[in-house]
């Protein structure tokens, strides 16, 4: 793609060399300020000197994937202007704990580079990456035009560098606080806005455990007239809910709190009226505890609904088959597998709009316990939301036959991913592997861009990837797999790979070796429990200069073995910032 | 991001392979999964039958139910057939635990046979003692008296309550990297990341349990032990001081009289014939009957029927109590309650 458009402007006769030759950098600039999609501007970066030099003076954001695919110097040497930065760091195996702890990833050399380079820095999106509080105060006093906050998958701080940000961010627009490994010691962080400031757009802090005060909240939410989105956390009871409803009726994104009341509660129209009150929500998520007596005051706002996540609320099917009848125009939902199967149908007929279904597990570790979804709820759904084309299910059990028909209602799935949780297990009706189900899915869904597989899967399994799955970018295998085939296939087979994560999986030497050049076009390639050996990774790490080969060792393994493998592209050179336990070869 | 000790991560390696969900086998034949230590690859069919009906404890709910110590309660499980994927070739990880096909396999025979049975669901007042509350599971089928769909014995592997076997992860994990076939770890044994969820959602759905934990035992300062009580499709909760009962027919019926409103409610609900003035008996009876079953949530957060351990240990790990429907708790795999433990063949 990008070589495409590299060529096609390449091309121009001697009379329009002349035009652009003369054509003001500034108009170009300002041409070019108009991109946003970072690999349209990529491509265009690459057409020439002047369109390079035009692109990077006129480009504001900036999305690094892999933090250390390169380094602060290089980044803002060659952008000089960026007001928007998103970074992502740590491989996505350490949200399971995968990732030693200390690994790197740390933002604060980036914000020193960014204090000295942007000043006037107003965005800062940050996943998997180590936050301190220290960083974060920095974050708060060295930059005055500071908007926007997110974190995400982040740990290393604690509500003291909130309460940093909430002092001395006076331009705040948004403060989104997501599942994080953060150390949730006080509330107090939300009275430390200042009765001046009014630009708040989001606050998201649904994630938090402590109690706010209240009444600060409440005073907060009343003068920032801009609010959009607010999610609060369980310690808000319903009651302050309301009150808080009241003076934001511009809400359009909801998290609500404990959405549980004792039998002294007001009555049950107040808080229906405090929901209808605002009109403008489309998104709603929360409901921590909620009690099935309270849901029909949600009933209303269900109407003009898109996004629904009730991914922390144990409903079970007959209560949320009831809620779900109000939400015809639903496009996305998020929930716990207490609904069940019966749960699922209801949403294959009340949601023929939804386009993203996730389902988590609410025991995931008990496997005595009956309980969760089956392959039923999953064929429910696709019969009646043709629409859908991103799906997180997680089940105990699952055929052959139930993927084939889920992909032949829905073929547009651009993110599968079935997580069967008992690893290895098989089609539980016919005790075959699960190859052909997901075969069926790549060879139906052209448009397929991520796919994490489960199950007992053969090496076909990643023929059929090898050979179908054209637009695969991100690849999640887990406990899958014969001989290093399996992995081979994938690596030769799938030209828009980006991603690929391994994890206790027959893949050994030859499988890694097979893919040298592969690795400079992908973001990173994970591999842990595998049969990957140190020689193998020095072999690779030589060869390929522009690859960084880390391998973390477990204590007391097999010193040949290289128990965990992440491999990614950079051009910053390895990192200096690596605990003992991770080995750059 | 702490990794705490709730996280436990089990990977079913342990039995049996997969169990073909027989939908049409409403017939469940007491046979057994439980090849365990070794490879359930092949001998399953052999291993099936009577080999394992071994008494294994303290499974949730594994504990004999019943208001009268009469019979009871069958035995849901499934039959476990062998002819499963080991076959060829098991990767090591093949099919590692049937169980939860076999598990969820029954679920949709579980109504079935619960017709059949006679149960007993109810409070029980049974005072066995079992000797460990881990999560073993006990299967067993007591033969006599029971309908011949409730005669399965299955069973899940054996797990020593606590400390958690970390070091079986390591043990396996070398196993995993031998690329030999079919080497299935026998015990459950916990797998480091598996099932992909982020630390933050297990954290925060193990913490809600000890949250609830910790405010029960908040207010026990005083010599009060109070739990929260819910009731399947009550509105509210209620809290009751467990240390004023001294034994669990006093429990009951402050229970009962406590949510005796919303029984009534669901009776009409699910289509019993309303009579007006519910009396006394009838509604010890519905309590009694197959409606619903008293259960609660340890120190450990499994859901435990209530009645099986002496009152006062009850009382010592009981974090909260739920009344469920019986079809809930069946759901929820006690069918694994019993009522009469039996020995080894």
């Amino acid at each position: 793609m990008e070589s495409e458009s590299k060529r096609k402007k390449e091309s121009p006769n001697t009379a329009e060399l002349a035009v652009t030759a003369s054509f003001p950098d500034e108009v170009l600039e300002i041409v070019l300020s108009l991109l946003t999609s970072h690999r349209d501007r990529s491509s265009v970066s690459l057409v020439c000197k002047d369109w390079y030099h035009a692109e990077r003076w006129s480009r504001t954001q900036v999305f690094i994937g892999n933090c250390y695919s390169v380094s602060p110097e290089i980044l803002t040497r060659r952008f000089p202007n960026i007001r928007s930065v998103t970074l992502k760091g740590k491989p996505r195996f350490s949200d399971f704990n995968l990732v030693p702890p200390n690994w790197g990833a740390d933002i604060h050399a980036w914000l020193v580079a960014f204090a000295a380079k942007y000043p006037f820095l107003e965005e800062l999106r940050l996943k998997r990456m180590a936050v301190s509080d220290e960083s974060l105060e920095f974050l708060a006093s060295n930059f005055p035009n500071f908007k926007l906050l997110s974190l995400l998958s982040c740990d290393g701080f604690s509500t003291d560098g909130l309460a940093a940000i909430a002092t001395h961010c006076k331009n705040l627009t948004e403060l989104d606080i997501q599942e994080n490994g953060i150390e949730d010691s006080s509330g107090s962080w939300l009275s430390c806005f200042p009765e001046s400031f009014t630009s708040l757009e989001v606050l998201n802090f649904a994630n938090l455990t402590s109690e706010v005060n209240t009444d600060a909240l409440e005073r907060l939410v009343s003068r920032c007239k801009s609010l959009k989105v607010l999610k609060v956390n369980k310690s808000i009871s319903l009651e302050q809910l309301q009150r808080l409803l009241f003076r934001a009726p511009q809400l359009e994104e909801l998290g609500t709190g404990s959405f549980l009341q004792d039998l002294t509660a007001r009555p049950y129209a107040d808080l229906e009226s405090a929901f209808n009150n605002c009109k403008n929500i489309h998104t709603l998520s929360g409901l921590w505890e909620a009690v099935p007596l309270y849901l029909p005051a949600l009933y209303n706002s269900c109407a003009n609904l898109t996004f629904l996540n009730l991914s922390y609320t144990a409903l079970q099917s007959g209560e949320f088959a009831k809620l779900v009848v109000h939400c015809p125009r639903l496009r996305r939902l998020w929930v716990l597998d207490t609904v069940e199967d019966k749960g699922l149908e209801a949403v294959g007929s009340n949601c023929p709009l939804l386009e993203e279904l996730r389902v988590f597990p609410a025991d995931p570790f008990d496997e005595e316990i009956i309980h969760g979804v089956t392959e039923e709820g999953f064929v429910a759904v696709s019969f009646g939301c043709r629409r859908l084309h991103y799906v997180l299910y997680f089940c105990w059990q699952m055929t052959n036959a139930a993927v084939a028909t889920i992909v032949q209602n829905c073929p547009n799935f651009t993110h599968f991913r079935l997580c069967i949780m008992t690893p290895g297990l098989p089609d539980y009706l016919t005790n075959e592997p699960m190859d052909e189900a997901f075969g069926a899915v790549v060879k139906t869904c052209s448009k397929l861009q991520r796919l994490s597989v489960s199950g007992l899967l053969t090496d076909l399994t990643f023929e059929y990837i090898g050979k179908y799955a054209k637009n695969l970018e991100t690849l999640s295998v887990a406990f899958a797999g014969r001989s290093d085939r399996g992995m081979q296939c994938v690596l030769e087979g799938c030209p828009k790979l980006r991603k690929l994560e391994i994890r206790d999986c027959p893949f050994g030497n030859e499988a890694l070796l097979s893919g040298l050049e592969k690795y400079e076009s992908m973001r990173s390639l994970w591999m842990s429990a595998c049969n990957v050996t140190m020689n193998a990774c020095r072999r690779l790490a030589k060869q390929m200069p522009r690859l960084n080969v880390e391998v973390m060792k477990e204590d007391g393994s097999d010193d040949s073995q290289a128990d965990k493998v992440y491999i990614y592209r950079t051009v910053a050179g390895p990192r200096r910032d690596a605990p003992p336990s991770v080995l750059t070869l | 991001m702490s990794t705490t000790p709730l996280e436990h991560d089990y990977i079913g390696l342990s039995e049996s392979s997969s169990v073909p969900r027989s939908s049409d086998k409403l017939s469940y034949s007491s046979s057994s999964s439980s090849c365990t230590e070794e490879n359930y690859t092949s001998s399953n069919k052999a291993c099936l039958n009577f080999k394992e009906t071994e008494l294994r404890l303290g499974l949730p709910g594994s504990q004999s139910p019943g208001r009268k110590p009469s019979h009871g309660l069958s035995l849901f499980g499934k039959d476990i057939e062998n002819n499963n994927s080991n076959s060829n070739n098991t990767n090591g990880y093949a099919a590692p635990s049937p169980l939860k096909s076999l598990v969820s396999g029954a679920k949709r025979g579980f109504s079935d046979a619960l017709d059949g049975a006679s149960r007993n669901w109810g409070l029980s007042i049974n005072g066995k003692p079992d000797a460990e509350l881990g999560k073993g599971a006990v299967l067993y089928s007591p033969r006599g008296g029971l309908d011949d769909k409730c005669k399965i014995v299955k069973e899940v592997d054996v797990l020593p309550l606590s400390p958690k076997p970390v070091q079986e992860k390591k043990n396996q994990v070398p196993a995993l990297n031998e690329n030999e076939p079919t080497s299935a770890p026998a015990a459950k044994a916990q797998v480091v990341g598996w099932p992909p969820i982020r630390s933050f959602r297990k954290n925060t759905m193990a913490s809600n349990l000890v949250k609830n934990n910790d405010a029960a035992e908040g207010k026990s300062g005083s010599g009060c032990l109070y739990v929260k009580v819910s009731m399947d499709g009550a509105p509210y909760l209620r809290k009751v001081d467990l240390k004023i009962y001294s034994n669990y027919m006093e429990l009951s019926s402050a229970l009962e009289k406590m949510f005796s409103c919303f029984t009534i409610g669901q009776c009409d609900s699910h289509g019993l014939p309303g009579q007006d003035g519910l009396s006394e008996s009838r509604l010890m009876d519905l309590l009694h009957g197959s409606e619903y079953v008293l259960t609660y949530e340890d120190r450990d957060g499994d859901w435990m029927l209530v009645g099986d351990v002496p009152w006062d240990m009850f009382t010592e790990t009981c974090r909260r109590l739920r009344i469920m429907k019986g079809s809930e708790a069946i759901g929820l795999g006690m069918y694994h309650s019993l009522m009469y433990k039996v020995t080894y063949l």
